[in-house]
Order: structure tokens, then sequence, then C-alpha cells
């Protein structure tokens, strides 16, 4: 079937956003139809309330993706950031201090988990899976179980403040998407990011150093995380151990809705960021039609599923991770 | 053995290396001079790979040391391999498929301004101008590399190699997945190397292109040098004698066994 081949070969990154920016503007209209509310800017700025917490998460999964690696722990690296952060607080620390404590608490699960897959070559599968829970454990043994709640405006501020007409996580995973598609395409660190997923050796031949590079991937992930991590504590006023449970599937699934390959090599912030929205309008309008939450779970999952599977076909078909074009 | 006096730009002294108990380069000293083009030959397993491995820093040599310019190193690796002016094109070619023609060409060298941000034009220029001076023809730079036919990727790796900037360029079998014309044009890329002052040594199971090209073989034979000969002073048939370690195998290996086979 040379024709589909030929369409799978040519589905690159911009394809992909075409596609999902089409798929967000039928989906808009239908919305419109069925409910008046959908297109009120009250509604969209709680789209983009609910999707930036995603959106900043996804963010660091997209380079960890694009390194043809994964990363499990950053629900729990959410959970166990806030938890540091609100302790912090608890304890007396100024707003500022507690939060670099929180975010370095996050850089520093990602900088381990980075550590152990490129300096022991163990599979980020592994650890990150590892990771997850032990990083999850200490939040609990942290806290007891018991969610931390009550801090100051000055924190919560990050959470449900007003920057003009938005609210602080919008504009954070605004700049922060911004920041990683720049850092994506134009810097020696994307460079190297999406390199990594092709061929590492290569890197390794070529004088660059393959391990640190990776090393900071992961750490970038767990910084993202751990700015999620603000973002929900501040929001609901409340550290809470079981936080951004589930939290790594969906963006995982965002990257890979986003046109980011699986297998690494090949990925983009914009289609990202792009499929984060088109969750977050679908979880919105599911909600908005009463559809109960089990179907919306079933949709979403159905929907990561058709975006897996053209990815894999794409991949079969693409140069790059050894099953090069074949002759007809 | 042909000797030269002085002017080497790097001299192996007494490198050895084994993989537990098999040794695969045992007292390997040689040098190697600019604007010359030496051959490194021998049967499979010989260790010609793990000794360019070893001058490209991808292997650590477990004893004896290499002399660059002034300076000794009992072990390199890629990163001052590269910072020392060697640079190899692998037989695999080390090439990320998925990446664009100028991302790979610049691997590990990007172009950057502000300190920061990738010089996206300027190096899509400086990689058309070496491509062009090695008479590659690559349409678009932007297509991923693993679209590209065996010779272009082959041009592609020797691009990266010039543009590492070194002074010494090892090919490791650069032949050896390409077609005549592309060979060819391999062949004189090397010649050319050799001619602007570039120390090239080039591994090869071709005998007829080591010939063609090559000013000395070393002939490596179960991890030892059998001989360094100046191909003006040596005939094919020798240098085949030197692989195999015995005159009276090269005798075997024309077809009598097969012609006695027949008789019976």
């Amino acid at each position: 079937m040379p024709q589909i081949r030929r369409f799978l070969l040519s589905w690159n990154e911009e394809f992909s956003q075409i596609l999902l920016g089409l798929t967000i503007f039928v989906l808009a209209i239908l919305l419109d139809r069925a409910s008046p509310f959908f297109m009120t800017w009250e509604n969209w700025r709680n789209i983009l309330d609910q999707s930036a917490l995603l959106v900043i998460i996804s963010v660091g999964m997209t380079f960890v993706i694009c390194t043809s690696g994964i990363d499990l722990s950053v629900g729990a690296i959410t959970a166990l950031s806030g938890v540091c952060m609100a302790l912090a607080l608890h304890s007396g620390l100024s707003v500022e201090a507690s939060i670099l404590l929180g975010l370095a608490a996050g850089a520093a699960a990602g900088l381990f988990n980075g550590l152990l897959i490129s300096q022991l070559n163990i599979s980020p599968f592994i650890v990150t899976l590892a990771a997850m829970s032990v990083t999850r454990g200490i939040a609990l043994i942290l806290t007891k179980g018991i969610p931390i709640y009550g801090f100051s405006k000055s924190f919560t501020w990050w959470g449900s403040g007003h920057v003009g007409p938005v609210n602080p996580p919008i504009l954070m995973a605004l700049m922060l998407a911004l920041l990683g598609a720049l850092v994506l395409n134009r810097t020696k660190l994307g460079y190297y990011t999406l390199a990594l997923g092709g061929n590492e050796e290569a890197l390794r031949r070529s004088g660059i150093a393959n391990k640190a590079y990776k090393t900071i991937v992961y750490t970038i992930s767990g910084l993202t995380a751990a700015i999620g991590g603000l973002v929900v504590t501040a929001r609901l006023n409340t550290a809470e151990p079981l936080a951004g449970w589930m939290l790594e599937l969906d963006a995982i699934a965002a990257v890979v809705l986003g046109g980011t390959d699986m297998k690494g090599g090949r990925g983009s912030i914009t289609g990202t960021v792009m499929a984060c929205l088109l969750l977050g309008m679908l979880r919105n309008g599911l909600t908005i039609l009463n559809i109960p939450s089990y179907y919306q779970q079933l949709t979403i999952g159905l929907i990561i599923l058709v975006a897996i599977v053209i990815s894999e076909l794409r991949l079969r078909n693409a140069p790059g991770h050894g099953n090069m074009m074949k002759e007809d | 053995m042909t000797t030269k006096p002085n002017g080497s730009v790097i001299r192996i002294s007494h490198l050895s290396k084994s993989y537990g108990n098999i040794s695969a380069l045992r007292d390997v000293s040689l040098d190697i001079y600019p604007g010359e083009i030496l051959a490194i030959v021998g049967d499979n397993g010989a260790g010609k790979s793990t000794l360019i491995k070893i001058l490209s820093g991808a292997v650590k040599p477990d004893s004896g040391y290499i002399k660059v310019g002034e300076n000794s190193y009992q072990y390199l690796s890629p990163t001052k391999a590269i910072r020392l002016g060697i640079s190899a094109v692998y037989q695999d070619l080390a090439l990320v498929d998925c990446r664009d023609v100028v991302s790979n060409i610049f691997l590990g060298r990007e172009i950057v301004k502000v300190g920061l941000l990738i010089d996206r034009g300027k190096m899509e220029k400086e990689a058309r101008r070496v491509l062009d001076s090695l008479q590659v023809s690559i349409p678009s730079l932007k297509t991923p590399v693993g679209l590209l036919s065996g010779g272009q990727r082959q041009g592609l790796a020797v691009a990266r190699a010039i543009i590492q900037g070194g002074n010494v360029i090892i090919f490791d079998e650069p032949t050896a997945a390409l077609g005549v014309q592309e060979s060819a044009k391999v062949i004189r890329l090397m010649q050319e190397l050799a001619r602007a002052g570039m120390a090239v040594v080039v591994i090869s199971h071709n005998l007829h292109h080591v010939f063609e090209i090559a000013e000395r073989i070393c002939v490596l034979r179960h991890g030892e040098i059998a001989a360094v000969c100046s191909t003006r002073e040596s005939q094919p048939s020798h240098i085949v004698e030197l692989i195999m370690g015995a005159p009276q195998i090269t005798r075997d290996v024309n077809f009598s066994g097969v012609q006695s086979d027949a008789a019976n």
C-alpha cells in the first residue's frame, strides 16, 4: 500500500499541528452549538486555567520523550514539591524561599532520575517507575498522609491571583511553552535532546557530553513538575500528598497527541500545547454536556490510543530508527 | 619498512588492548604524517578497528601512549581527539538519521549567536560550502539524513569531519557500502584531503583501492604490526601474504582446493 505509506511519511509535526488545529476548531463549533455557555470568556478562562498545569508538566515531558525516554514520576514530583513548599511555609520561611525550595526538590528528583538513567544506563521506564513510588512515598511520609493547608495570600496568588484578564498559572504556562519551544528548536540543548532520541552513540563520538545532556533533560522534567506543584498547591491552598495523581499519563498523552515521536528524535512544543488545549476543551465540553466522568475517561483514552497508533504506523515507515524506507 | 625522520602528527607507541582473554592489539607503534595517505589493512579481527577507535577516542587502550604534537596521552576521549584535530568517519557513519543534513554536519560544532541561539542561516551557508567543495550533491539541507543515499551519507560524514577542523582524518572502510561511482568519488576526496596537507588514515579491505591511493600500508595480523610497507615498493601479492601470515596459504587461496576436489 504505497499510497498509505507515502501519506504516513509526509505526516510530520506540521501536519500533526494542522490536524490538531482543525480538531480544536471543529470541536469548538460543535460545543458552541451544544451549549451557549461554551464560548463565553468565563468558560475559556476556565479551560485555559485547567490546561495550564498540564502544559507546564508537558513541556518537560516533551523534552524527555524527544530523547526517546519517558518520565513516569512527574505526578509524584508535583506532589512532593508542593509538600516541600507547604512545610517550608509553615516552618516560617518566606514565600520566595519556600517556592525556591520546592522547585529545588523537584529539580533534584529529576536530576536523580537523570543520573541513574544516563550514568548507569538503566531504562527510563524502570527508573522513573521506581521514582514515582519513592517520591510519592516521601510526600506521604512528610505529611503523614494528611493534606497541609492554609497559606498566606502572597503564596496563593501564584495559583489564583490576577494578572490582567488571566491568572499566574496561565501566564507561567505560556512563558514556559515559549521558552521550551525556543530551547528545543534554537539551542544546542534542544538539538542534542532531539539527536539523543535518534542516535546517542553518534553524539558521544562527536565529542558531545551525551550523558550530561540526558541528565539535564530529566532535571528539566523534574523542574517543570515542581512548577506544576506550585500551581496546584497555591490554587487549592492545600499541599496534598496525592496531588498530581496519574498526571504523568495525561502529560504523555498530550505530548504524543501533539506529534512528538514516542521513539524520540522528533517533537514539537507547539503541538504539545495544542494537544493540552484540546484535552482541556474536551474535558470541559464533556462536563458542560453533563456526560459522566467515566465516559470522559473513556473518550480521552480512546483519543490517546488513536494518536499512538498513528504515531506508531508512521514510525514504521519513517527514517531514523533503523527501519529505513524499503523499495516498493 | 619505510621511515621518515620526523614531522609526524601522531606517534603511536606500544599500544596494547585486550578484551577479556582476547588481545586485540599488542605493542603497536606507528607514525602518522601530514599530507600522506596511510592504509591499514588486515584480516577480520586483526585489530584495525580497535586501533582507529583508540585514535578517535572511542576505546581506551590498556597500555602504551599516543603522542599528538608535543604532548603524550595514555588515552583519548572523543572530545579530546576532536580537540586535538583527529576526526573519524566511522564505517556506520555515526549519523542521526531522524535529524536533517545541517544538524548532522554540525553535530557538536553548532554555530551559536549571542552565545546561546543556534545560527541556522550561517550553518546552512557553511554546510553548503563544504558539501559543494566535496562535490556532494544534496538538494535540500532540511532532508532527514535517513532518506539520503549511501554516497550522500558518506559525503555528509566527511563534511562533518572537515567541519570539525582537524588535521588528521580517519576513514573506516569508506567504500565498503558504496557503488563504483561513489567509491571513486570518495577516493578522489581522500586524495584531495591529503593534498591539502591533512594526514589521512584509511582502513580498507579493498587492496585495489589501497594501492591506488595509499603511500604506506600498515599490515596488522593478530593484533600486531606485520609490516609497514611503501606502496611503491610492494606488490599486492606480497601484502596478501603478509595479511594471511604465510606465503603457502596464498597459493591455497588460488582455487587449487577447488581443482583438487574436481579431480577427485
